[in-house]
């Protein structure tokens, strides 16, 4: 039931051109572009509908309702925001380093939506399947350090210094306990394609044979996405807005929105690594697979906005010591379990 | 490897000084080398003003110092030129005076514990002391007629009694306050990561806080249980079993939880002064044109932040020939270029936050 909506569209849209008569290659592109326009424009949505979200779960835990005026249920409270900020002057101050000062704003968006781009949305929907998509996905993840940097560095303010400084010490110190964490399921699978990744968790989720990688790949993605307890990048109670500080206007915005794309990459990746991917629980096959992927999404990253609207603030040297000397250590210990218990395995002979 | 300090101007448009309040850093990458701090962007001048208003005319002003407890900067006013006067305040204005100035003083804790979350960087707790502030202002309005700036002092009483409507969600609130209490507790104060970045940081030792004349849980953060409403009693509250809370270690951690107690006691110093309310007047036999005589007078009381000390001189006209207040804020914050000198800039907010200094009040 369902299960096929967005395989059949790019079926049929491919049995179209073959009828139309275009050549294998152009046709194979044009779904191709197809595939991924539709991913832009669904991530793009997505993050808008994300931000109400994140709006309406901090009011209610905070006792309060949040938007209720535009639209229905307000929800359409972000739009206009978006259409507000749109409106709205940028900013330019004088001394800033305009090229990069402007480029990054717009460079911030690159990174998540290169990461979607091998995302499997359901059972063979991913857009482009990677057969190192774990390794793409990684590399292009670590891009946002050094937008964020940009950012920081050109606005010639020191509060945008500090921020910008404080985004490479972390991202640097949080990106290794973040691949590290993964090393366990990959060794497990012996393979960095996500397709055969989710599909090798038929039988049990990685989260129930990787518990401690899952903690410390969620624990490190929350400090790689900049959020509560780790978003010092932007403390706004100490250096105001940090990289964004000098930003006005829709530039602002695009980091906000990027946050909020990034959170969705942590969060698929999650699911894809640790929690079965479009795969049905217990055999709960009535609702299509890619339903069940975003289940599963939703869930992280309402656990992300739950940890965001409980926990304060850590400072910068607990930060950086918890990265170095808890969560490297840890995942490294990880690797090693995880190698001695594949060998018994092997030697047991199952 | 050269490096070299560089200069960091917070303020006075910083979402973390609690109002206008300027502090110059000089830092080493994150690390505080020397902090100057600049207040004076709020300075109406109030006790210039006062000098050409009429001695019940002060009494609003008063109240746009600590904006947070009105109903204790009005005390501190009419206490002095009570004490000119040598007016005897009737025993239920003082119950009333009590319940009043309790309750301003759990509002501004409730916001003291709220920014405070905030300035840590946990926005809820801020919203939770609120929702709960809330309440004590609608009391108050019921007794003032407004919110925020009460004017409900007059010299030689209050201005009404207390309405009978006043006391139901009165009583209701005190039930429900020690749950709340314990509400922040769980949300705030046993957060782990909220003890990390407060405990053992900016302290306080007991020697420098009396070198320093701090007062209020600034002070008894550091252990001292120096409370002018149990060592020096003014008004009735001799009359009321309330324990005076310590902290030990003097550290940020310290003077928030002393906060959080202090709602405790001032719930119970209010439950004890309605049970014990007497009938009678509530403003004593004060002339309509209040002249004191010629002389000087200074009075303290114990406000949220601190001793609210106020002098007044009169050359017995009906006008102030001086008023100078000792606002708890200002002389708190005198340590805190000392205090802040080698911690993070992270700490810089964590510090002054636990100073709980309202600009109205240090700028007077």
């Amino acid at each position: 039931m369902g299960e096929n909506i967005f395989t059949g569209i790019a079926e049929s849209l491919r049995a179209f051109l073959y009828g139309a008569g275009v050549p294998p290659l152009a046709s194979e592109l044009i779904v191709l572009i197809v595939k991924l326009l539709a991913v832009i424009i669904f991530v793009s949505l997505n993050v808008v509908w994300l931000v109400y979200m994140e709006r309406k779960i901090a009011a209610y835990i905070q006792c309060r309702i949040g938007p209720n005026r535009v639209g229905p249920k307000g929800l359409l409270q972000t739009v206009a925001d978006v259409v507000k900020l749109l409106a709205k002057e940028i900013i330019i101050p004088r001394r800033v380093d305009k090229v990069v000062y402007l480029a990054a704003p717009i460079l911030v968006f690159v990174p998540p939506m290169l990461a979607f781009a091998v995302i499997p949305w359901g059972d063979g929907m991913a857009p482009i399947d990677l057969n190192i998509g774990v390794f793409y996905i990684l590399a292009v993840g670590s891009l946002s350090t050094i937008i964020f940097w940009m950012g920081g560095w050109s606005s010639n303010n020191k509060y945008s210094l500090v921020g910008g400084m404080r985004v490479v010490a972390q991202m640097v110190s949080y990106e290794l306990p973040l691949v590290l964490s993964l090393l366990g399921v990959i060794m497990l699978t012996g393979t960095l394609s996500i397709t055969e990744i989710v599909n090798a968790q038929r039988g049990t989720w990685f989260i129930f044979a990787q518990p401690l990688a899952f903690l410390i790949y969620f624990i490190a993605g929350v400090s790689e996405v900049n959020r509560v307890p780790f978003d010092l990048v932007e403390g706004e109670s100490e250096i105001i807005a940090g990289p964004y500080t000098e930003y006005s206007g829709m530039a602002y915005a695009m980091y906000m929105l990027a946050e909020y794309g990034n959170m969705m990459v942590i969060s698929c990746m999650c699911t894809i690594m640790f929690l079965g991917g479009w795969l049905a629980p217990f055999g709960w096959t009535f609702l299509p697979s890619w339903f069940w992927f975003f289940i599963k999404v939703y869930l992280m990253i309402f656990i992300f906005m739950w940890i965001r609207w409980t926990y304060p603030r850590i400072r910068v040297d607990q930060l950086l010591g918890f990265g170095w000397k808890v969560l490297v250590p840890l995942s490294l210990a990880n690797i090693f379990v995880t190698g001695v218990g594949m060998y018994i395995y092997r030697a047991i002979g199952w | 490897m050269k490096t070299q300090t560089y200069v960091l101007n917070m303020g006075p448009q910083h979402p973390s000084t609690h109002g206008v309040f300027r502090i110059i850093l000089e830092l080493d990458g994150e690390v505080v080398v020397k902090a100057t701090s600049v207040p004076g962007y709020l300075h109406r001048g109030i006790e210039k003003l006062a000098e050409a208003r009429t001695y019940t005319q002060v009494i609003p002003y008063t109240d746009r110092m600590d904006y947070l407890a009105s109903m204790l900067m009005n005390w501190g006013y009419v206490a002095a030129v009570e004490k000119l006067m040598g007016v005897e305040v009737p025993e239920r204005a003082e119950y009333i005076r009590v319940i009043v100035g309790e309750l301003s003083r759990i509002a501004s804790h409730l916001v003291a514990v709220g920014t405070y979350s905030v300035d840590i960087g946990g926005f809820t707790g801020f919203l939770y002391c609120f929702r709960d502030r809330e309440r004590v202002l609608d009391l108050l309005e019921m007794v003032s007629g407004s919110r925020m700036t009460f004017s409900y002092f007059r010299i030689g009483g209050v201005a009404d009694d207390l309405p009978p409507e006043f006391f139901p969600p009165l009583q209701k609130f005190l039930k429900d306050l020690p749950s709340l209490c314990d509400e922040y507790d769980g949300l705030i104060t046993g957060n782990e990561i909220f003890q990390a970045r407060t405990k053992y940081v900016g302290i306080i030792t007991p020697e420098m806080g009396i070198k320093y004349s701090l007062s209020g849980p600034v002070l008894r953060g550091s252990g001292i249980p120096y409370d002018l409403r149990k060592v020096r009693p003014y008004g009735v509250y001799d009359r009321f079993d309330f324990e005076v809370p310590v902290g030990k270690n003097g550290d940020c951690f310290d003077r928030f939880v002393c906060r959080i107690k202090e709602i405790r006691q001032s719930a119970r110093i209010i439950q004890q002064a309605i049970e014990g309310l007497p009938e009678g007047p509530i403003m004593a036999k004060v002339p309509k044109v209040i002249k004191p005589p010629a002389g000087e007078a200074y009075a303290e009381i114990e406000s949220s932040k601190g001793i609210l000390g106020c002098y007044v001189v009169s050359d017995g006209s009906t006008k102030p020939y001086r008023v100078h207040f000792r606002r708890p804020s200002f002389i708190n914050l005198g340590y805190l270029d000392e205090l802040l000198v080698g911690w993070k800039i992270a700490d810089v907010i964590a510090i002054l936050g636990s100073l709980d200094i309202v600009l109205g009040e240090v700028d007077c």
